[in-house]
């Protein structure tokens, strides 16, 4: 345990040099054409849930606080980037910048949902909390699924729960159930990359400074935190606003990568997922998360061999891997194997 | 009125289908403070146990019932063993990403075993219903039935908790698992006993809820289990009257919602709902406030 | 060590009469004073009429058996609770309303019973989450790694190996505190408690589960605490011999109420205290 800030600092490093690594070796493989294009298309998609399953780590982790909504963020991400890319469409010709518009307008939207559900919600402790945020996930995407947007000439027209657009000409962009049917796909892996590496920066650089240690105080224990005079409320909400606007900027990226999206694609079970990522990659354990992450996006697509069976097979890793990782005595079982390997070598 | 006494009525009836599914969740979150996710699975389970036991084999509905809770209550023993019980001493995060792998589990095997198309749960009361009104009002009896059966558990866990010595020794638990242990209570096999009876009244829960929704398919435990947890924390969770107030007033809320309001948002208004409770009592409605002790 | 912490006199004020402050305080105001101080838990007064004062460079005692109310007074006096009735004033002002926050801004600092660390954090850090309204600069420039944060970290370094050889645990600045030994968790809570540069500090049983070598030394360095930071200490403490050496104005509680209060030598011959905690003598 001794050197503590040091070796913290080296896992930083070790992660933004994994990354990069990662990065420069995924994009030859793909140039020159050594990748499926079933797997070139999940690189864009692993790098959204890479920065999602970070931004949650900054709330479950960082923070201390159970988050079962976080899709909903995604959510907010995703439909509004999608809208502002559309809406950009003609005014904004070159694709990088209306994806970095259509992010950076996905994370305000996401963190403007985050203050509106932090403010009251943040109040509460524990499991109370962590329901609130899944009721919250699933009104936005009740929400999400009754918005009709359009654009034409005299620009956006919105309605809520019918269809009321009078619009002439121009063309939909959000109908409602349907949710963005006709998406222009201008995500690439290169936005994801920097994007994963913004998150990094972020995250490491709060954590490693006066705000992230406030957070991290008041995770390990609250009332000794305003002991010593930490206002709970501010940086409770700033780490949970921060995690929504980083989530957000992931959906903006991952819808941008779909031809259509449904808002039914960002609702319980996506918030599960990315917990899983954050759970089995390590709470507050950054590079954890982004292996958890990519790992687990990929697993489905590698197990396409056992087709139907793939997740049930996903289910029994995921059960058995909390119980090698949790339970003392399968631990200590593993532990006694890894110390003989290490004594023969 | 009539319209307005008859979604009483329904929300009511939807109502005790969550109170019962609440009940199991209440239960295992007192006594093991974990949030069993896979619970709306066994409610799944258990309805399609019931369907093939009524459809297939020709079995009288009553003994469809039973099968489906000997089966359930077994299910949640073994999940209870395998899955849960080497994670007693890990944190609340581990056993809950478990319970989420074991509902994956579960879906996906029924996905395999009996495919995603939707099957047509059969009508266990025959469609018989009774005329109010002259016979403006009509109340099918499963509605009835419904009601009666939230009735019949309430009371008979009410009196098993308070009378018998399994029931206090679950209270026991609740309290303080240490101190339970020490007076010679055995809290492993309490658990698992509370996990058995969470279990069966999931079974009778699936065949109540595919009685009123006869679309069976894979998924279809999930929403009413996330519902039902949240009627558990609106009624305030760990509290068994808790469950059945929360559980009526979700139902309620929502057939109402969906009938004055909005059917699409009817979801969206039962967590707002939630929400607002929550934030003026933070413990829900019959939860215990606990004060931290500095 | 130099004191950038010494506070600033204010004007004097009367003492009021039911003041436990030592000679060399007597002409300044007292830095806390409680009036009619009580809170009820359900039907249960938990602290009833409790007035006190403590002098500017005083180290007082507050001592009575076990379930008398002495941390009820210190969550009081950090409006952990709010007061059911009575007053607190800090430094002259009232502390009505205020919330342990802005408690702890005004000046009082604390530790707890059951020690409260940031446990998975490292002892410097802990130390630095002190120094949070002392170091300031925005979250925006600790992302950007501006110049302030460079700055103000290094102040913050500095500050926290300083505050930390108060007790030689300068080792220990990169150690994980939840793995530090009991007592070194007791002396870091003191640290961090100090680090928010307080003008009262409040100690929860500082010696409990210390050895008499230990103890001894805890005792010297909170006179050194108090002579170098020239600030309040109230303390909490079941070793008597801690108490009656330090502690120059001692008030003990019984069931929520003030049955005794002055010197050492006083305390330890009045009867309602041996009472309370010998029991009554028994008639014939």
């Amino acid at each position: 345990m001794k050197k503590l800030n040091f070796k913290s600092s080296l896992d930083n490093w070790l992660t933004y040099a994994g990354v990069i690594i990662a990065f420069v070796v995924l994009q030859l493989l793909a140039s020159a054409g050594g990748m499926s294009s079933a797997l070139k298309g999940q690189l864009v998609p692993v790098c959204a849930y890479i920065v999602m399953a970070l931004s949650l780590n900054l709330t479950v982790g960082v923070l201390g606080e159970l988050s079962l909504g976080h899709a909903g963020f995604m959510s907010v991400g995703a439909f509004s980037g999608a809208v502002t890319a559309a809406a950009l469409a003609s005014a904004v010709p070159s694709a990088g910048l209306r994806l970095m518009i259509a992010m950076i307008v996905g994370a305000v939207f996401a963190a403007l949902a985050g203050v509106l559900i932090g403010v009251p919600v943040l109040r509460l402790n524990g499991d109370y909390l962590a329901i609130v945020t899944l009721a919250f996930g699933e009104i936005i995407k009740s929400i999400v699924t009754n918005l009709y947007i359009g654009v034409d000439a005299n620009g956006l027209h919105i309605s809520f729960l019918k269809n009321t657009l009078q619009m002439e000409g121009g063309k939909m962009i959000m109908n409602g159930p349907m949710g963005v049917p006709a998406n222009t796909k201008i995500a690439t892996f290169l936005a994801g990359f920097i994007l994963i590496m913004i998150t990094l920066v972020i995250i490491f650089n709060l954590v490693k400074s006066r705000s992230g240690r406030a957070i991290m105080a008041l995770r390990d224990n609250r009332i000794a935190a305003e002991s010593v005079g930490i206002n709970v409320t501010k940086y409770k909400l700033m780490a949970f606003v921060i995690s929504a606007a980083l989530a957000g900027a992931a959906g903006s990226l991952f819808g941008l990568s779909q031809n259509t999206i449904v808002a039914t694609k960002f609702d319980f079970n996506t918030s599960i997922l990315v917990l899983v990522f954050v759970v089995l990659g390590g709470l507050g354990r950054m590079w954890g998360s982004i292996i958890a992450a990519a790992a687990l996006t990929i697993l489905p697509e590698l197990l396409r061999e056992f087709s139907e069976y793939r997740m049930l097979i996903y289910a029994i890793v995921l059960i058995l891997v909390m119980l090698a990782t949790n339970n003392p005595t399968i631990k200590g079982f593993f532990a006694k194997i890894f110390k003989r390997k290490g004594a023969e070598e | 009125m009539l319209t307005f006494l008859n979604h009483f009525i329904n929300g009511i009836s939807l109502g005790s289908i969550y109170a019962i599914i609440a009940l199991g969740y209440t239960m295992v979150y007192g006594i093991a403070k974990m949030l069993n996710f896979a619970h709306g699975d066994v409610i799944m389970v258990g309805a399609y146990v019931c369907f093939f036991a009524v459809s297939t084999y020709n079995l009288p509905p009553i003994v469809g019932v039973l099968l489906a809770i000997v089966i359930c209550t077994l299910l949640g023993v073994i999940i209870e063993g395998l899955a849960y019980k080497p994670l007693r001493q890990a944190t609340s995060l581990a056993v809950l990403i478990t319970a989420i792998g074991v509902s994956y589990f579960l879906q996906n095997a029924a996905q395999l075993l009996w495919t995603s198309n939707p099957k047509i749960f059969p009508n266990m009361f025959g469609g018989a219903s009774i005329k109010l009104f002259g016979g403006e009002l009509i109340i099918p009896v499963g509605t009835l039935v419904t009601i009666a059966a939230c009735i019949v558990i309430m009371i008979g866990l009410t009196l098993f908790t308070n009378m018998t010595k399994m029931g206090k020794a679950m209270r026991a638990c609740s309290e303080d698992k240490g101190a339970a242990q020490l007076m010679g209570i055995n809290v492993n096999r309490t658990i698992s006993v509370t996990f058995a009876i969470g279990a069966a009244l999931a079974a009778i829960a699936g065949v109540l809820l595919c009685s009123a929704y006869p679309s069976l398919v894979p998924t279809t435990g999930s929403m009413p289990g996330i519902k039902a947890f949240t009627a558990a924390v609106f009624g305030g969770i760990g509290s068994i009257p808790g469950a059945l107030l929360g559980g009526i007033l979700l139902g309620i809320i929502e057939i109402f919602a969906g009938a004055y309001i909005s059917t699409q948002l009817s979801n969206a208004i039962v967590f707002l709902v939630l929400i607002l409770v929550l934030l003026i009592k933070p413990t829900g409605l019959l939860g215990k406030q606990i004060r931290e002790k500095v | 060590m130099s004191s950038p912490f010494q506070k600033q006199e204010t004007k004097m004020v009367p003492v009021p009469s039911h003041s436990i402050v030592p000679e060399r305080d007597v002409d300044k105001a007292p830095i806390l004073e409680c009036r009619h101080l009580g809170i009820d838990f359900g039907g249960l007064h938990a602290v009833s009429d409790l007035n006190l004062a403590i002098g500017r460079t005083e180290i007082a005692g507050l001592i009575g058996p076990n379930g008398a109310g002495k941390t009820t007074v210190f969550n009081l006096l950090t409006k952990v609770y709010q007061p059911t009735r009575g007053t607190i004033l800090l430094d002259g002002m009232d502390t009505a309303g205020k919330t342990t926050v802005q408690i702890n801004k005004m000046g009082i600092a604390r530790t707890f019973q059951n020690i409260r660390l940031f446990s998975n954090l490292s002892v410097e850090d802990n130390v630095k989450i002190g120094l949070h309204n002392q170091e300031v600069y925005s979250t925006a420039s600790g992302i950007l790694r501006l110049p302030s944060f460079w700055k103000k970290e290094k102040e913050a370094h500095e500050r926290a190996l300083e505050l930390l050889s108060i007790f030689d645990m300068q080792d220990m600045a990169d150690m994980k505190a939840g793995s530090l030994p009991y007592g070194a968790q007791r002396r870091l809570e003191i640290v961090r408690a100090l680090a928010t540069n307080p003008s009262l500090l409040l100690l929860d049983e500082p010696a409990a589960g210390m050895n008499p070598s230990e103890t001894a030394e805890l005792m010297e360095n909170i006179v050194k605490i108090r002579d170098t930071f020239q600030i309040a200490i109230l303390l909490i403490e079941h070793d008597m011999n801690l108490v009656m050496n330090i502690c120059e104005g001692i008030c003990v509680l019984n069931f929520g109420q003030v049955i005794a209060k002055g010197t050492a030598a006083e305390i330890q011959a009045n009867p309602a205290v041996i009472e309370a905690y010998l029991g009554k003598k028994k008639e014939g």
